[in-house]
């Protein structure tokens, strides 16, 4: 569905929902994403329906994801690094275990 | 004037206006509802959402009996909007806790608490609770506060979805809603009045002001004092948290959806009802530690909104003497009150006198000289 508009000069692997994917160098994660043909960022917690990137401009929050263990981030706002964890955000955000997560105050 | 002209106009479309025009519309009077429209400073949308008794009425137990009859009447007051409606105001009533963060606070809130319970008719049970008493109760609350107030009689709503009810509510009963309509005057004419409003010239038997901040200059021209001003709040919501905090406090709330409404401050800051990072950051901070899980939560959005703050705080119900059939009504507790505003106060709008147990509330007591 999407296509790249130049060829990709060096890559790096994330890892999403577990499954190691390999994308542009610096690109942007939401489109990352899509071209990659992820099918699913999140599940809204009010309905339950699924979502995937929307505005790509920061505005819509439908593009929430987990990223390296903080949920509910914006993918569109945010660069791919070598070895990013991007997970499903299914419903709430939940901070019941705060030693997992560290302090990144 | 027109024959056709409304019983009622009642000048402004928030959580005041809209209480009172959907309850005299319930009792069966034609009614006109005058909104601004979105340029207005809309104390309603940027409302906390708390239905608050405790602590309120200090040295002045009207206020106090008026706060807790109107909290008591919640309840149904909710299931008849919905009733009414089908939208549902996420009416809570868990009960709150007033968190202290200094024991010179704790002190203070447990003497004012107490005080308030002496004078007060309407009962209204508290606790005062300890450190440690506090965290056995509230699961969750940092090691720093020192102690807390609780009192089962506080509670919740979403403010957006009680305004949106209450219009709709008030145009199903056959009242007539203008937005986009501001008055500019109006003047006594025949058996009533003649508005002059942005939208054209219009008429009505008798005037409710409930206009918010513009009440102190509409007030004027029936003759009455209500020297409103606007004191500004600082708000922040946070992401959507799984549920973690079922009870109410004085500045933190978890709504129905999971975010969490959080805000404390108030300023003297005119008419900018903007916001200012070292008071988000000092709302946060504090929010932090009073939950400390909430270091974690991300702020999605932040806004500041203008209170209608009368000199004592304590709310106006006034009619005028100049021109009979107009009165004003200033209040900055416009989600507690909503109650009251739709049915005693309604009651005693058709009857047409504000005295009686409404006497304390008179905008004359702000006419008496200081000795």
């Amino acid at each position: 569905m999407f296509r790249k508009l130049e060829p990709s000069t060096r890559e790096v692997s994330i890892l999403v929902s577990g499954q190691r994917v390999e994308v542009p160098a610096n690109a942007n994660l939401a489109c990352a994403l899509l071209a990659a043909g992820v099918q699913l960022t999140r599940v809204s917690p009010v309905s339950g329906a699924p979502r995937l990137p929307y505005c790509m401009m920061g505005v819509c929050f439908d593009c929430l994801a987990t990223i390296d263990g903080i949920p509910n981030r914006q993918t569109c706002l945010e660069s791919v690094r070598e070895g990013m964890i991007v997970e499903i955000q299914d419903g709430k955000a939940q901070y019941m275990h705060e030693a997992s997560l560290g302090d990144y105050e | 004037m027109d024959p056709k002209s409304p019983d009622f106009v009642v000048v402004g479309g928030g959580t005041v206006g809209a209480a009172i025009a959907y309850g005299l519309a319930r009792n069966g009077l034609s009614v006109m509802l005058l909104d601004e429209g979105d340029i207005a400073h809309r104390a309603a949308r940027g409302n906390f959402g708390n239905i608050w008794v405790q602590g309120k009425g200090h040295n002045n137990p009207a206020y106090a009996d008026l706060t807790r009859a109107a909290a008591n009447s919640w309840a149904s007051y909710a299931n008849e909007l919905q009733a009414e409606t089908e939208i549902d105001l996420h009416f809570r009533r868990p009960g709150a806790f007033y968190l202290c963060f200094t024991h010179e606070d704790f002190q203070k809130r447990t003497a004012m608490m107490r005080a308030i319970d002496r004078a007060a008719s309407v009962s209204s049970p508290f606790e005062i609770l300890d450190g440690s008493e506090l965290r056995k109760r509230l699961a969750g609350v940092g090691p720093s506060i020192v102690g807390a107030t609780f009192s089962p009689d506080d509670g919740t709503a979403n403010p957006l979805h009680l305004l949106r009810a209450l219009i709709l509510a008030f145009q199903r009963r056959g009242g007539a809603y203008r937005p986009r309509c501001k008055l500019l005057s109006f003047r006594p004419e025949g058996m009533g009045y003649t508005l002059e409003t942005t939208d054209g010239v219009t008429a009505g038997s008798r005037i409710v002001l409930a206009a918010g901040l513009a009440n102190k200059e509409l007030a004027a021209i029936a003759g009455i004092n209500a020297p409103v001003r606007p004191v500004r709040g600082q708000v922040l919501v946070t992401e959507k948290l799984a549920p973690f905090l079922d009870y109410g406090t004085n500045f933190i709330r978890q709504t129905v959806e999971g975010g969490c409404i959080i805000g404390e401050s108030s300023e003297e800051a005119g008419f900018d009802d903007g916001t200012t990072l070292p008071i988000l950051r000092e709302t946060a901070r504090r929010a932090a530690q009073a939950f400390p899980i909430l270091k974690h939560a991300r702020v999605v959005r932040s806004w500041g909104a203008l209170r209608i703050m009368t000199p004592d705080g304590i709310p106006v119900y006034e009619e005028s003497s100049q021109l009979p059939g107009v009165y004003a009504v200033s209040v900055h507790s416009g989600v507690t009150l909503a109650p009251f505003h739709s049915s005693a106060l309604v009651e005693k709008l058709i009857q047409g006198r504000l005295g009686g147990d409404l006497a304390p509330f008179s905008s004359r007591r702000f006419n008496v000289q200081k000795a």
